[in-house]
């Protein structure tokens, strides 16, 4: 029998976020890290925004994107552990001995650590809002940074994936941790571009999507609609996501070498 | 596309091949009826769970072809998957979900409607005596909780073949019986073929009608449990006088129906060249010149015999199987 | 109990430590690339910094950070010999110790000197790249001798109390329990910023930690100012007396645990 692709997808989902959401290790750090970073970062740089050139007058308006992207990156981490350890276990088998379509199995799969990421970006903007950060976009800014949070996540999570799929292991998926960690520190996360005074780490900063992902979030939060902004960062965001996709599916198809 | 088979599953030139590996399964032919329980014996790296992975279309083979009721493992590997259920060597359970969401789980990737996966997915559990435990994460249940979860699963879409890789390692002998009751009652009830690799003796004698020895990747014997005992030979009688001085007497009596073999040193063994039938003629001998025995012995051949004869070595689990036999002698004979 | 059987069982201990240590890449590389890639990331990226009204630092912005690192490497050097030991009693290998050694505390020893080895290996690497990246050290030789001093005395009571959480647990679990509070002890003090330029509660925070004093006098130290230097070098004597005691009573803990 022909198994309908939302029934398997839907079915995987369910599994993955139940999954998810039931190991409170995975959760938590993923929501208070983040913002005990914020709260540290905030008060520890506020005299930042004395600089001549800084955007905003509240450094935890500028700091708030980067909960978002630490959020994503424990994503990554989360969803390349799952998928690792279904491989470990055995239950990648299982799987593959159902009519289970690879498309309904790397979007379920994926769905998890997207609700995940759901839950943060409703956290941080209650807590960074009520704490006094500022959204110079208005109310409609906010499914916008949901949207690119999410879109960040799925190519950080689809990176993870493919990790997985393509080594099996989860002590390789481990190791991303340095490279992401490596990825957000030479950004622009803790001062704006045109203020890093190191020409080599400006120019990395400038050449590192993650910058762009983040200066689009805090556009949001600082400018309020700034086109280019926005759409360089969708476009950092909606890049990582395609390209970590098509390498998760490829490796998936080579994982899943099934007739 | 056809699915009428005479064999369940059949197998010609099987073969796989690692990367920069050994040649894991070397040649394998193999024809399994509908309703058959075979049984794949042999020790750890023979090639019984690539065999498996192949057959189940996890693991594309390297040459030959093998069909799966009917279907072509490599091009219709969609259609094998649809006819076949598996449990294999990891229990392969998510410890984040309860046994009936997992029920509820592989019955929806099967494509069962909503309704029909609450039911089977209950009676499934009733059968395999979880239902007591179906609420509780997996995480939490005993090794045979979990492989009897894995058998469950297994059957939840009704396939008509189910592969059975090692389902007792490491299980203790209540649930390792409980789960042989299973797969026997799923056999004469619902006439399902059942593939089955282990590395002991007496899961293969129990459960399998007809068994493919393996080793090195290939078939070195196959019949049924009579067939390939009976090409060891007859079985050994062996005997302990009561009375030490009484061996070489005791020794020319047992000389008179078969040829000695080696056993123990206080006693006399040999293989009775008439068969079993002729042990009471031994015992009448021996009462007519008067011996008195202190032990007689029968011992049947075993599988691992049909292993040491084909391959020089003996079977892992046979080796456990047997130091505990020998603290249980079964067979005893007292003249 | 002989002098020399403590000497033995503190070499054997400690060179066990240090050979898993360097032989072992996954353990190895995170503990130089950490502090190499704070460094980079802090020194690099918020240069800038320095120009903020009210930053008074004359050696300069990399060294101001150097001290940081300095501290950083030190602590966590302790928490990640602190991992070792709960390795150690996870694998069963601390009972073989617990059982062949004629004096237990001179375990504790052993693994107090392999921290302190691993961290004189990493400071080493540290003050190379930081020397590299044009950083000037405006204290002399004896200041010089406070400055790794400090550090160094700062590893010794992050070992013994990573080792005592270690010993309590038993378990690699215990992880988060080191790294959590070392973590926040390190960045609730003047990390990005001297403590005049801290806002809000962070500031409030920075001034009870005992941290902030020891990393104002490195600072002093390498300025050539050694201002707080008495204060530090008492606080850290307290706390490492504390953290003595505190190891010993969690080896008593294991002892029982053991028989």
């Amino acid at each position: 029998m022909s198994v309908a692709l939302t029934l398997q997808v839907g079915t995987v989902a369910r599994r993955s976020i139940l999954r998810t959401l039931r190991q409170p290790a995975m959760v938590v750090p993923a929501l208070i890290f983040p913002m005990l970073l914020l709260a540290i970062n905030s008060g520890g740089l506020d005299s930042a925004t004395n600089l001549p050139g800084f955007p905003t007058d509240s450094y935890l308006t500028f700091a708030l994107a980067l909960t978002f992207l630490q959020g994503t990156m424990f994503a990554a981490m989360s969803a390349g552990t799952n998928v690792a350890t279904d491989i470990e276990t055995g239950f990648f088998n299982r799987l593959s001995l159902t009519p289970l379509r690879r498309v309904a199995l790397l979007v379920g799969q994926l769905s998890g650590v997207i609700v995940l990421a759901l839950l943060q970006a409703t956290t941080f903007l209650v807590v960074g809002l009520s704490a006094g950060a500022s959204l110079e976009a208005g109310p409609l800014g906010i499914p916008v940074i949901v949207a690119l949070s999410l879109l960040t996540t799925l190519g950080f999570g689809s990176l993870g994936a493919f990790v997985a799929l393509r080594t099996g292991s989860g002590e390789t998926v481990q190791g991303l941790f340095p490279l992401m960690f490596a990825a957000l520190f030479l950004s622009s996360m803790a001062l704006p571009r045109n203020l890093i005074e190191i020409d080599w780490f400006r120019t990395v900063a400038t050449w590192n999507p993650v910058s762009y992902m983040l200066e689009g979030i805090r556009s949001l939060l600082i400018d309020g609609w700034n086109g280019e902004a926005l759409a360089l960062g969708f476009l950092a965001s909606g890049g990582l996501a395609v390209i970590a996709l098509a390498a998760a599916a490829s490796a998936l198809k080579t994982r899943m070498v099934r007739a | 596309m056809s699915n009428r088979y005479a064999a369940a599953i059949e197998a010609e030139g099987l073969v796989r091949v690692f990367k920069k590996g050994p040649r894991a399964v070397d040649g394998i032919d193999l024809q399994v009826a509908p309703g058959e329980v075979y049984g794949f014996l042999g020790p750890n790296g023979a090639g019984k769970s690539t065999t498996v992975h192949m057959l189940t279309t996890l693991l594309p083979p390297t040459e030959g072809t093998a069909r799966v009721a009917g279907f072509d493992i490599v091009h219709q590997g969609a259609e094998v998957r649809t006819a076949i259920g598996a449990a294999l060597q990891e229990a392969a359970l998510d410890p984040f979900l309860t046994g009936r969401e997992h029920m509820r789980f592989q019955a929806a990737l099967h494509g069962l409607p909503r309704g029909e996966r609450r039911q089977r997915g209950d009676e499934l559990l009733e059968r395999l005596g979880l239902s007591d435990a179906a609420d509780r994460k997996v995480g939490g249940y005993s090794g045979g909780m979990k492989r009897r979860l894995d058998l469950a699963l297994a059957l939840v879409h009704e396939p008509r073949i189910l592969f059975l890789d090692e389902p007792t390692t490491g299980l203790d002998p209540q649930s390792r019986t409980a789960l042989w009751e299973e797969v026997q009652r799923l056999v004469a009830d619902r006439g399902v073929t059942v593939f089955l690799t282990t590395q002991y003796l007496e899961e293969a004698d129990v459960l399998a009608r007809r068994i493919g020895i393996i080793d090195n990747g290939q078939i070195v014997a196959e019949g049924t449990t009579y067939e390939l005992k009976a090409q060891i030979g007859q079985p050994s009688v062996e005997a302990i006088p009561a009375e030490a001085e009484d061996l070489a007497r005791l020794t020319a009596v047992l000389e008179r129906f078969g040829e000695p073999v080696p056993g123990t040193p206080r006693g006399a063994t040999v293989r009775l060249s008439g068969g079993e039938a002729t042990l009471a003629d031994v015992v009448r001998a021996l009462d007519a010149e008067d011996l008195q025995v202190e032990h007689l012995q029968l011992h049947q051949p075993t599988l691992n015999d049909v292993f040491l004869a084909k391959t020089g070595r003996s079977l892992e689990g046979a080796r456990q199987e047997e130091e505990q036999a020998r603290e249980e002698p079964t067979e005893r004979v007292a003249a | 109990m002989s002098a020399r059987g403590i000497r033995s069982v503190v070499l054997g201990v400690a060179w066990r430590n240090l050979h898993s240590f360097f032989s072992n890449p996954a353990l190895f590389v995170p503990a130089m690339i950490f502090p190499l890639f704070f460094f980079t990331a802090f020194a690099g990226g918020l240069s800038r910094i320095e120009n903020v009204p009210g930053f008074n630092f004359p050696p300069g912005y990399t060294a101001f950070e150097y001290a940081f690192v300095l501290l950083q490497a030190s602590a966590f050097g302790g928490v990640f010999t602190g991992f070792a030991v709960a390795r150690d009693f996870e694998s069963g290998f601390a009972r073989r110790m617990l059982m062949a050694a004629p004096s237990r505390r001179a375990l504790i020893a052993g693994y107090a000197l392999s921290g302190l080895v691993r961290a004189l290996f990493t400071i080493g690497v540290v003050t190379t790249v930081a020397f590299l990246a044009g950083m000037k050290l405006h204290g002399d030789g004896l200041e010089l001798v406070g400055l790794y001093t400090l550090a160094l005395l700062v590893n010794f009571s992050a070992v013994l109390f990573g080792t005592g959480v270690a010993m309590r647990l038993r378990t690699f679990q215990a992880a988060p329990a080191m790294q959590v509070p070392v973590f926040l002890t390190l960045f609730l003090a003047p990390v990005y910023v001297p403590l005049g330029l801290l806002a809000g509660w962070v500031h409030a925070a920075a001034k009870l930690n005992p941290l902030t004093v020891v990393l104002e006098a490195e600072r002093g130290f390498i300025a050539g100012d050694p201002a707080k230097a008495g204060l530090a070098f008492g606080l850290l004597a307290g706390i490492g007396a504390l953290f003595i005691l505190w190891a010993l009573r969690s080896l008593r803990s294991a002892e029982q645990a053991t028989v």
